[in-house]
C-alpha cells in the first residue's frame, strides 16, 4: 500500500543531531514533518528552514514528550500540518552516564523516562490513526548500546534494549493493519551527545574505523518509513560501522 | 460531537464495523461469539476506538476483556454511555 498523500511524520527530539537529520531526510522523501523540540527552539527552526528551502514541508512543534498529553500533541500536529501522523520516529533521548555503583535513582529514572516511556506512550496514541488508515510507520531510535555492553551506561542500555523489545512485540501486534514497527540502532555517531568522548580510542574499536554521521542514520530511517519497507517489521537495523558484527 | 446512544444505533455501528476485520456479514448476530467470528484482541481494540469516536464512550481493556458475544459488546456500550 502507498503512503496516503496527507501523511505527516513526527520526529521527536529533532532540533539537532540525528533527529534533525532524520527530519530533513523524511521531508526530502515527501513527508510533511513535525519537528519536535523541548528546549532548542533555534535548532528546530533551523531544521524547518532547511526543509522549506529544499522545497519540503515542516513545522517546529514544541512539546516535552516526557510529560504531557500525547493525544493532544498528535491532534495539534494534525491540525497544523493537515494530516494524521502516520510515521512516528521516537528519537528523543538523553544520557546520564555513570558506573552502576554510583548511578543515582534520579539518573536511572530520567534516562528511562526520556528514552523509553515516551516512546511507548506516543506509539500507543499514534497507532490509533495508523490502524484507521491501514498504514503506519513507527521507528524507534535505539542504540548499539543495549544489545552490546558499554560500561557506564546501564541506564541507557536498559532503555535502548527496552526499545528493541518493545519494537518487536508491538510490530507483531499490529502487522496485519499495514503498520510496521522497527528500530534503528546507531553506533558511534558524530553528534553533540558524543562530542566529549575519547573519539580516537573508540574509533579504533569500530571495524569501519570512523564515526558515523547523522545522515547515515537518517538514511536507514528514511528507508524504513518508505513504501519499499512495507514488509519489514519488528527488526532492528544497525547503523554502526560493524560495531555489533 | 458524539452521537446519541441507542441500541439500534450501536448495533448498526458494531455490525458495520465487524466486516472490516474479515467477518462475514451473514455470521453477525447478537448471540455470535467473537471467538466464533475469529475476532481477536486487536480487532476488539479497534472496535473500541470506533465506538469511542462515534459515541464518546471509552471502553477500557478490562471491560473489553470480559465481553464474549456481539450482544455483550452492544450492551456494554449502552451501559457505559448511560
Amino acid at each position: 500500500m502507498s503512503r496516503p498523500e496527507n501523511a505527516v511524520a513526527l520526529v521527536t527530539g529533532a532540533s539537532k543531531g540525528i533527529g534533525s537529520a532524520i527530519a530533513k531526510s523524511l521531508a526530502a522523501d515527501g513527508w510533511a514533518v513535525a519537528v519536535n523540540y523541548r528546549s532548542d527552539e533555534a535548532g528546530a527552526n533551523a531544521a524547518v528552514k532547511a526543509i522549506e528551502e529544499a522545497g519540503g514541508t515542516a513545522k517546529a512543534i514544541h512539546a516535552d514528550v516526557t510529560s504531557g498529553d500525547g493525544k493532544a500533541l498528535l491532534k495539534q500536529i494534525e491540525d497544523d500540518l493537515g494530516g494524521p501522523v502516520l510515521a512516528l520516529v521516537n528519537n528523543a533521548g538523553v544520557a546520564r552516564d555513570n558506573i552502576v555503583l554510583q548511578l543515582t535513582d534520579e539518573d536511572w529514572d530520567v534516562v528511562i523516562g526520556t528514552n523509553l516511556t515516551p516512546a511507548f506512550r506516543l506509539t500507543r496514541d499514534a497507532l490509533r490513526p495508523m490502524i484507521k488508515a491501514r498504514y503506519g510507520r513507527v521507528i524507534n531510535i535505539a542504540s548499539v548500546v543495549g544489545p552490546r555492553a558499554n560500561a557506564g551506561q546501564s541506564n541507557y542500555a536498559a532503555a535502548k534494549a527496552g526499545l528493541i523489545g518493545m519494537t518487536k512485540t508491538i510490530a507483531a501486534e499490529v502487522a496485519r493493519r499495514g503498520v510496521t514497527v522497527n528500530a534503528v540502532a546507531p553506533g558511534f555517531i558524530a553528534t553533540d551527545m558524543t562530542a566529549d568522548l575519547a573519539t580516537d580510542e573508540i574509533v579504533k574499536a569500530i571495524p569501519a574505523r570512523r564515526q558515523g554521521t547523522p545522515e547515515e542514520v537518517a538514511a536507514a530511517v528514511r528507508f524504513l518509513a518508505s513504501d519499499d519497507a512495507g514488509y519489514v517489521t519488528g527488526t532492528t537495523l544497525y547503523v554502526d560501522g560493524g560495531m555489533s558484527a | 460531537m458524539a452521537n446519541a446512544i441507542t441500541e439500534e444505533a450501536v448495533q448498526k455501528t458494531v455490525y458495520e464495523a465487524l466486516p472490516q476485520f474479515g467477518v462475514d456479514e451473514g455470521d453477525i448476530t447478537r448471540e455470535a461469539t467473537f471467538e466464533d467470528l475469529d475476532v481477536d484482541s486487536l480487532d476488539l481494540a479497534e472496535l473500541s476506538q470506533i465506538i469511542e469516536d462515534e459515541y464518546g464512550v471509552a471502553l477500557k481493556g478490562d471491560d473489553v476483556g470480559k465481553i464474549k458475544t456481539v450482544g455483550d459488546a452492544i450492551d456494554l456500550v449502552i451501559q457505559k454511555g448511560s
